[in-house]
């Protein structure tokens, strides 16, 4: 019972010290005027015709931005989880690339496809929701993909066969009996999703156009332009309810469909479009990733990796070479900026993988009391809350808050860990999202049989539920090394200038003149792109390892 | 809520929270290029220098500054210009650190008004004196720049149209969807573009001009990188305006090597003076460093190492610049120039009456 209570309490103290407090600190000082709280605020921002507009956006193009990246990630999750092809490996770590670019990187890749003489300015998408939307789903593909494709690795595939031998064709058997048993992972991923899209900034205000506005965008100018705390705090708070809100939805929808699934060891077809072998589903599935892979993943990708080979005197590797040189006053060179943003890393996601490791093991069990099981539920959805708030709002918060916190004789505001604690705040929910269904399909009954049998808590964790986590283990360090090298709000605020990460190189390079400059950013995108999917080609490996324990 | 669990188990848990961040930091910092963190003192201590994410100098003066003072320089950038002010508003009564740089003319006045900073008079050169700010010195001019309209002369020639020069030319039918700007609200060069608006036509007549550039199709960018890579048409950009909002200083990054001339150039009629500054903070921990931080800012060496590593030109018009900028980056000789007082007391009129204006 102790260590159950440690378990819960090291991440909620870890949540609760570096993000809630930082977050309540800031948004309460908006809404305290003269030492008295005021909440007038919320009848004068709430009354503008803006804040409606902005709001209505925010939940559209999360909306629509979420049901698409669903629904084009579910036939690549069969496809890259479900089935065997040659290439598979370096495709799926391709298609998670996307999501560590840095958007201001991807908001020019974007534009120079979609605007001016680009190759799909005919549709006209340039500064319009179509294009934000295009751009969210960009991002977010991989995370539906992984989610659920790690779910759906382990789903035992009789139940399917069970139902085509009594009879019922492929696309019935799939729609009335995988995709139930897939809702819960579905719902994680969406929710993650959702909560990308809803916070979504840089995308938004490059592609969106002048006037196009989010709760999250207008919560950055409120803060860092105008310091109108009042305004900002009304918005944090309509950005947490919006948040909560699409939460709840989530896990109504995941609980109504999770239950103990039988868990088998991978089998994989190997995929045929051809010959007695080939399945109509699998022709869909690869029709429908062939499309998004080329057209939404490829175009913008590709446009950024011509970009970085074109130089001053025409095309080359001189961009590359650059990387190699420190820029004037640029603090580092893009190899050393590597070096750090994988040093970083590392220690991100080990913070991320300990606390969400905890997070998931508690929030996995059903405790017999409903008010226990009511604390679990509600630790579970807490700590995804640092996916739904603002980067701007956490960041002004640590330094309003974590001078000396608790008493304690630090002042947090300005230490190193705090880079890779903020990163591996928004790693936990990730990792928990990845972890938590795998988790809780395993059967209770497992559980007790074992502690029936003699064996001690430990032993049943040992024996039970590690062998059944560590297959999603990988995936889920995957995504959290992924987030931490990618991560560009809150590393912002808190990176050294001696000593870059690699987006922040990138984006000090991009704000210079000049096709060097240009050109150097690029090749250093190419390089994050690269280590991305270096590092998550790693991960798949070591979930293949451990996956032949069960 | 578990709320018995978490105050039961707050206080191991945070030690074992502050204990596994520990570890992390360790790691951090064990693998050797990092910076000097401040813990690790050099016979003077540590002066802390809070600046805005485009500060770069190079590393050679940073160590000369260490050598000449024993102090060991810890160097923060806090996000844009905008972002660092705010945030040292917001923490005045425990600052971040002991000096800052980087606050603009645009932000002075909120700066100063704010009581963020301690009275320093540095020594300041003649060419610097005319944009001090504060009555006591609080602020320190450290570097100027223009923000103006650049144009892409290669697509000027080759449609066979005169560059414009003015800002009025820019309403004018043949120049017709040829701009870019940038979005005051959430760009600082945008911010300027329309601040020079503001300078030229005065705080009643800039509403009108920019009605014109709207009926004349203007095109607005959310951020620099973007107007200037996307939609310019400039050399090393992909777009199909010849015209982009960008600095006085952009030119020279255009020049191939070995060319006589520069293939985009600014417009020099259309500029809004940048002035950048420098502080000690007030309630600094160590205020004698931040003097000496100040007043290294100013020195020659640093002074002349500005342009090339920030884009900016030295206010101390006695140092030289480099060959390239003489030739292709003059500054404005009058460029139009709006006080700081009266920028922080309208900002935010201006920028909300710009977007109601430009965005319908």
């Amino acid at each position: 019972m102790v260590l159950w209570a440690l378990a819960a309490g090291l991440p909620l103290a870890f949540l609760g010290l570096f993000f809630v407090l930082p977050v309540v600190g800031l948004v309460g000082r908006g809404f305290v005027t003269d030492g008295s709280l005021d909440l007038s605020g919320f009848a004068e921002v709430m009354s503008r015709p803006r804040t409606w507009r902005i709001l209505e956006l925010t939940v559209g193009q999360a909306t629509v931005g979420t049901a698409i990246a669903v629904l084009l990630g579910i036939p690549g999750a069969h496809l890259l989880y479900r089935t065997r092809f040659r290439g598979q490996a370096l495709l799926r770590a391709l298609v998670a690339v996307p999501f560590v670019l840095p958007t201001i990187v991807v908001g020019v890749a974007f534009r120079s496809v979609l605007s001016g003489h680009g190759p799909l300015a005919f549709l006209g998408w340039d500064g319009t929701f179509a294009g934000v939307v295009a751009a969210l789903v960009f991002f977010n593909y991989t995370v539906v993909v992984r989610t659920v494709g790690a779910f759906w690795t382990g789903l035992d595939p009789r139940g399917e066969q069970a139902a085509r031998a009594l009879g019922a064709s492929p696309a019935r058997a799939f729609w009335s009996v995988t995709l139930p048993a897939l809702v819960p992972a579905i719902a994680s991923a969406a929710s993650i999703v959702f909560l990308f899209c809803a916070t979504a900034f840089g995308v938004v205000l490059v592609l969106g156009g002048v006037g196009y506005g989010t709760v999250e965008t207008e919560i950055w100018v409120q803060t860092t332009q105008f310091l109108d705390l009042r305004a900002a705090s009304v918005l944090s708070v309509v950005q947490l309810v919006v948040v909560t809100a699409s939460l709840w939805v989530a896990g109504r929808a995941r609980r109504r469909r999770e239950q103990a699934l039988s868990r088998v060891p991978e089998s994989r077809p190997v995929l045929a479009l051809r010959g007695p072998d080939a399945r109509g589903g699998d022709r869909l599935a690869v029709a429908v990733t062939a499309a998004v892979v080329v057209l939404l993943l490829g175009l913008p990708m590709v446009t950024l990796l011509l970009r970085s080979l074109r130089t001053r005197d025409g095309w080359g590797l001189g961009n590359y070479r650059a990387l190699g040189v420190r820029g004037f006053g640029l603090g580092a060179s893009g190899w050393e900026a590597a070096a750090t943003s994988l040093r970083v890393a590392v220690d991100a996601t080990l913070i991320a993988v300990v606390v969400a490791g905890l997070v998931a093991l508690v929030a996995s069990r059903r405790p017999r009391s409903r008010g226990l099981r009511r604390a679990v539920g509600t630790m579970d959805a807490v700590m995804m809350l640092p996916l739904g708030v603002s980067a701007v709002t956490v960041g002004f918060g640590i330094l309003v808050t974590l001078n000396h916190p608790f008493g304690l004789a630090v002042d947090l505001r300005t230490s190193p860990m705090l880079l890779p604690i903020a990163q591996a705040v928004v790693a936990v929910p990730l990792v928990v999202r990845t972890v938590l269904p795998v988790l809780r399909a395993i059967d209770s009954r497992l559980h007790e049989a074992a502690a029936v049998l003699g064996a001690s808590p430990a032993r049943v964790l040992r024996h039970v539920d590690w062998p059944v986590a560590a297959r999603s283990l990988g995936l889920a360090v995957g995504l959290a090394f992924a987030v931490s090298l990618g991560e560009f709000g809150a590393t912002s605020f808190l990176v050294r200038p001696s000593a870059p990460t690699l987006p922040v190189l990138i984006y000090r390079l991009i704000g210079r003149p000049g096709a060097d400059n240009l050109g150097t950013a690029m090749a250093a995108s190419v390089l994050l792109a690269a280590l991305t999917a270096v590092v998550m080609a790693l991960a798949e490996r070591l979930r293949g390892d451990t996956g032949g324990d069960v | 809520m578990s709320r018995s669990i978490r105050t039961r188990w707050a206080v191991p848990a945070v030690v074992g929270a502050l204990a596994l961040a520990g570890c992390a930091g360790a790691g951090s910092t064990s693998g050797g290029t990092a910076s000097p963190s401040g813990g690790s003192a050099a016979p003077g201590g540590t002066v802390v220098l809070v600046t805005h994410d485009s500060f770069a100098l190079p590393d050679a003066l940073i160590s000369q500054f260490e050598s000449d003072t024993g102090l060991t320089l810890d160097v923060r950038a806090q996000g844009d210009a905008g972002a660092m002010v705010n945030q040292l508003v917001l923490t005045k009564d425990a600052p971040i650190g002991d000096a800052v740089f980087g606050i603009d003319n645009t932000f002075a006045s909120r700066a100063v008004d704010a009581g963020v900073l301690a009275p320093y008079q540095a020594t300041l050169p003649d060419s610097a004196k005319q944009y001090t700010v504060g009555d006591s010195g609080e602020l320190t001019p450290i570097d100027v720049g223009d923000v103006c309209v650049n144009a892409d002369l290669e697509w000027f020639s080759k449609h066979d149209l005169a560059v414009p020069s003015t800002l009025e030319d820019l309403t004018k039918p043949e120049y017709k969807g040829l701009l870019a700007v940038e979005n005051p609200a959430t760009s600082s060069p945008g911010l300027a573009f329309l601040l020079a608006t503001v300078g030229a036509f005065g705080a009643d007549g800039w509403q009108g001009y920019w009605q014109e550039l709207v009926a004349n199709d203007v095109q607005v960018a959310s951020s620099w990188s973007d107007a200037y890579y996307v939609d310019f048409s400039g050399p090393s950009s992909d777009g199909d305006k010849p015209l982009v909002v960008s600095y006085a200083s952009s030119p020279p990054d255009e020049v191939p090597d070995g060319a006589t001339s520069a293939p985009t150039t600014a417009l020099l009629n259309t500029c809004f003076r940048q002035v950048e500054y420098a502080g000690v903070l007030a309630g600094a921990a160590n205020p004698d460093g931040a003097k000496k931080v100040v007043d290294w800012l100013l020195s020659p060496a640093v002074q002349a190492a500005i342009p090339e590593s920030m884009y900016m030109y030295p206010v101390d018009s006695s140092v030289a610049l480099p060959t390239s900028w003489t030739k292709y980056a003059p500054l404005a000789t009058k460029p139009f120039s709006v006080s700081p007082a009266e920028i922080t007391a309208h900002r935010d009129d201006w920028i909300q009456a710009w977007t109601s204006l430009v965005v319908g």
